[in-house]
């Protein structure tokens, strides 16, 4: 299943992560996080787990490699929506502690827009209905 | 003392990482009849999907071979996993099992496959034979179960 991504205003992009994580379906999930990463630069990434259905110890490789690569870039993880099974995995690995389990984003994503491509497509679509 | 056993079944599949999934919804179908809790499938589900990913990734790390699966569970609610394959084996089993290590360096692995099996399991029992294959088993006892009728 193919990770939505959404680009904030602020440097923030929200991935939401869907299905099973495992070894197979790892190595897409990556690719779509960090084309993401690296089309838009963004400060902060968040990760949002509430559409996952099972995780293994792929979902730690995957989570380190992201937190690695945002903090090489001066910037900052975020996990959302994290299941209490899926909880019970990054709990094993420490990286509960090296990035932030938020029960709740709407507070940091409060104030800020969508930019990414479909919405720039609706809204002109919407623009020209009016 | 030796318990009886209810019921077992056989799995033999190739080693490609779409049986991954596979894997642990056979497992988690069977053993659905001792009517587990949502958080013994889960946790079921998770260590057989590190067994046979290491399978996958580790034992066949440049071919296609096979997986051998066996589940049997127990009058005394508990479940037995074997998980075997005819790959490369295991050099060092102490070794392996330690948390953070892993032989992969190509990939994003977190070498915390047998950590999560161990934390998920009862017991986690390895023997390999390098160049043989390894098997790998793993048991979990049930919960009793609550009987309102
Ligand atoms: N079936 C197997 N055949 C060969 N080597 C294995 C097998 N299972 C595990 N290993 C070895 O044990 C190491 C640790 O496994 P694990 O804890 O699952 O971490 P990871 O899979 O992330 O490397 C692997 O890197 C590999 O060297
Ligand atoms: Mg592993």
């Amino acid at each position: 299943m193919d990770t939505e991504i959404r680009i904030y205003t602020g440097g923030i992009i929200y991935a939401v992560i869907s299905g099973d994580i495992d070894h197979h379906t790892a190595k897409g999930i990556r690719t779509d996080i960090d084309k993401a990463v690296s089309e838009h630069d963004p400060g902060l990434l968040i990760l949002d787990f509430s559409r996952v259905t099972f995780m293994d110890s792929s979902g730690i490789g995957l989570v380190m490699g992201r937190y690695r690569q945002m903090t090489d870039r001066g910037g900052e993880v975020i996990l959302t929506g994290v299941a209490g099974y899926i909880r019970k995995v990054f709990q094993l690995s420490g990286i509960d502690r090296l990035t932030k389990i938020a029960d709740d984003v709407s507070r940091i994503l409060s104030g800020e827009n969508r930019i990414d491509e479909d919405i720039k497509e609706e809204m002109t679509d919407e623009a020209k209905t009016y | 003392m030796k318990q009886r056993l209810i019921n077992r079944m056989k799995l033999t599949f190739p080693s490609c990482s779409e049986n991954e999934r596979f894997s642990r919804a056979a497992v988690s179908s069977f053993i659905s009849q001792l009517d587990p809790l949502i958080d013994e499938i889960s946790d079921i589900k998770t260590a057989v999907s590190e067994g046979v990913t290491n399978v996958i990734v580790h034992a066949y790390p440049d071919r296609i071979g096979e997986v051998f699966m066996e589940v049997k569970i127990f009058a005394d609610r508990s479940v037995r996993i074997k998980i075997r394959d005819k790959g490369c084996g295991i050099e060092n089993i102490e070794k392996a099992m330690e948390p953070m290590f892993s032989t992969s360096h190509d990939e994003e692995r977190a070498g915390l496959g047998f950590a999560v099996m161990q934390s998920f399991m009862d017991k986690v029992s390895v023997r390999s034979i390098p160049e043989k294959g390894t098997t790998l088993i793993l048991t979990k006892q049930l919960k009793e179960k609550e009987r309102y009728e």
